[in-house]
């Protein structure tokens, strides 16, 4: 129950972080350690070298970008959940934060460690998903920016390679007639998710318009439940309808089987969830 | 193994250590600063028994490296209070029998204390919010949200004393 032994560094900006990132192939960033530091306590995890980016104060930021929202990697999860523009225009992420662990963890974790981090039964990645947010993914060699439905590939897994870091999540503001909703079921709230559904909407001339949603808890990674999305758009929102589609997106996942819980409850949490969220997404359009 | 030099605020006064990089801050502050106070109950993060407040912030002490505080303000139970001397907090704690084996207070305390500091009069389900990632084995919870309504009276009561001996 204690981290092996391994190489601190602490830059203090972002050209550093990068060059020490590429000079060391095994280095791991450190951000708010909420994830990594239980890991390497239990030796799942065994960085020889640690980039702490905790003193790069130049990444801590949520700030207006043009049409879109700019989160740096330093953005700790309350600051996030508590930030005026999060509020403003994007209320599914503070509503979905509450969900997201506990105060002290969330003090110190990050957004884009979180998203790094990629555990399937997590909340943001699912949420970046249906909000079409860009990974700006950073290296001493430039910058590629991946759409979030292309960055999670698995359990623990992303596109992010060696040397590169996320040094910032873009957000599109959402129209301001959409709608949003979000459901999870987890064994205590701030517990990582048995299944969640986020989802995200207009409704135009009375029919389901830009209909995103997505799910996590239920298979290697959040994932858009796609299926739904063709179905319902451009239909009247009806709760049978979305029960029927529900049902039909809960029929083909493949959610993990674990001690608490199994696959078929997962299944049948997402029966339930998906139809709340949208409803909630429904009364919300406007 | 290489250690670094760091400096940092404990409870109020300047200390300075060498610490090997891999060092937890909750065994620094129980076998480097012999605080015993600090419980460690999982190391995993789950149970927030190691709470201590950096910043003011409460954050868990088993996911944090101590060469990672140098420069930071470090506040653990033992800062609240003595024996001699109870905080608030702590008042409440034993007025109200917010605890019973005593394992999970430090965390509770950091917990509240955070909470109180940015929400003086908070709701019932701010107080459980607050105390969400904090596991007790023996109180049952009621007794531990009673003594945080309590302390929340008492600190109000004593800043209002205080303004009024300032005017
Ligand atoms: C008790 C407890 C409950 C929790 N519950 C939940 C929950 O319900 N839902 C949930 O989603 N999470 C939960 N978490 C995890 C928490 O949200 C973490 O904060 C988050 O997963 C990781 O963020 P971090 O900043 O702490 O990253 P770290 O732990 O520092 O890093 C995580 C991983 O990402 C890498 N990394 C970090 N930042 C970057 C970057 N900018 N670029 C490239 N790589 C990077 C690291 O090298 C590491 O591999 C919980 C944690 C605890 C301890
Ligand atoms: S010992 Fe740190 S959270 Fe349990
Ligand atoms: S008093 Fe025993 S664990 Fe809380």
């Amino acid at each position: 129950m204690k981290p092996a032994a391994f190489e601190y560094h602490r830059p203090n900006d972002l050209q550093s972080a990068l060059a020490l990132l590429k000079e060391h192939a095994d280095a791991s960033v450190l951000a708010g350690g909420q994830s990594l530091v239980p890991m390497m306590n239990y030796r799942l995890a065994q960085p020889e070298h640690l980039v702490d980016i905790n003193r790069i104060a130049d990444l801590d930021y949520v700030r207006e970008d043009g049409a879109k929202l700019a989160i740096g990697a330093l953005a700790r999860h309350n600051a996030v959940k508590s930030a005026p523009l999060i509020a403003q225009h994007l209320p599914l992420i503070a509503h979905a934060y509450e969900w997201v662990a506990h105060a002290a963890v969330r003090n110190r974790g990050t957004l884009c460690g979180n998203l790094c981090h990629a555990d399937p039964a997590s909340e943001m990645p699912a949420i970046m998903q249906i909000l079409d947010a860009e990974m700006v993914l950073t290296s001493s060699d430039g910058t590629r920016l991946v759409p979030a439905t292309e960055f999670f590939t698995g359990t623990y897994e992303t596109v992010r390679v060696s040397g590169e870091m996320l040094t910032e999540v873009r957000i599109p503001k959402p129209p301001a007639d959409s709608g949003w909703g979000f459901e999870e079921v987890s064994m205590r709230k701030g517990d990582f998710a048995w299944a969640a559904v986020a989802c995200m909407l207009r409704v135009d001339n009375g029919k389901i318009a830009d209909l995103r949603i997505a799910a996590a808890g239920v298979g290697d990674s959040a994932q858009r439940l796609t299926g739904m999305e063709t179905t319902l758009n451009g239909q009247t929102p009806l709760v049978q309808r979305f029960e029927v589609a529900a049902r039909e997106a809960a029929a083909e996942l493949d959610p993990p089987e674990t001690a608490s819980v199994s696959a078929a409850y997962r299944r049948d949490l997402i029966c339930a969830l998906a139809p709340r969220a949208l409803n909630a997404a429904v009364s919300r359009a406007t | 193994m290489k250690k670094l030099a760091i400096e940092l605020t404990v409870n109020g006064r300047v200390r300075q250590a060498l610490v090997p990089p891999r060092m937890l801050l909750s065994d620094f502050i129980r076998q480097e600063l012999a605080l015993p106070g600090t419980h460690v109950g999982c190391e995993h993060g789950v149970c927030g028994a190691c709470n201590v407040l950096v910043g003011g912030k409460a954050v868990r002490s088993c996911l944090i490296f101590a060469v990672q505080l140098d420069g930071a303000d470090l506040k653990t139970v033992e800062g609240f209070g003595g024996a001699e001397e109870l905080h608030p907090i702590q008042q409440a704690f034993w007025e109200e029998h917010g605890l019973q084996c005593g394992f999970c207070t430090p965390g509770m305390l950091a917990a509240a204390s955070e909470l109180l500091a940015e929400t003086p009069d908070p709701t019932d389900q701010e107080i459980r919010e607050a105390i969400s990632g904090n596991l007790c084995r023996c109180t049952g919870y009621e007794y531990i949200i009673n003594a945080i309504r309590s302390a929340a009276r008492k600190l109000q009561a004593q800043d209002a004393q205080e303004t009024a001996e300032a005017v």
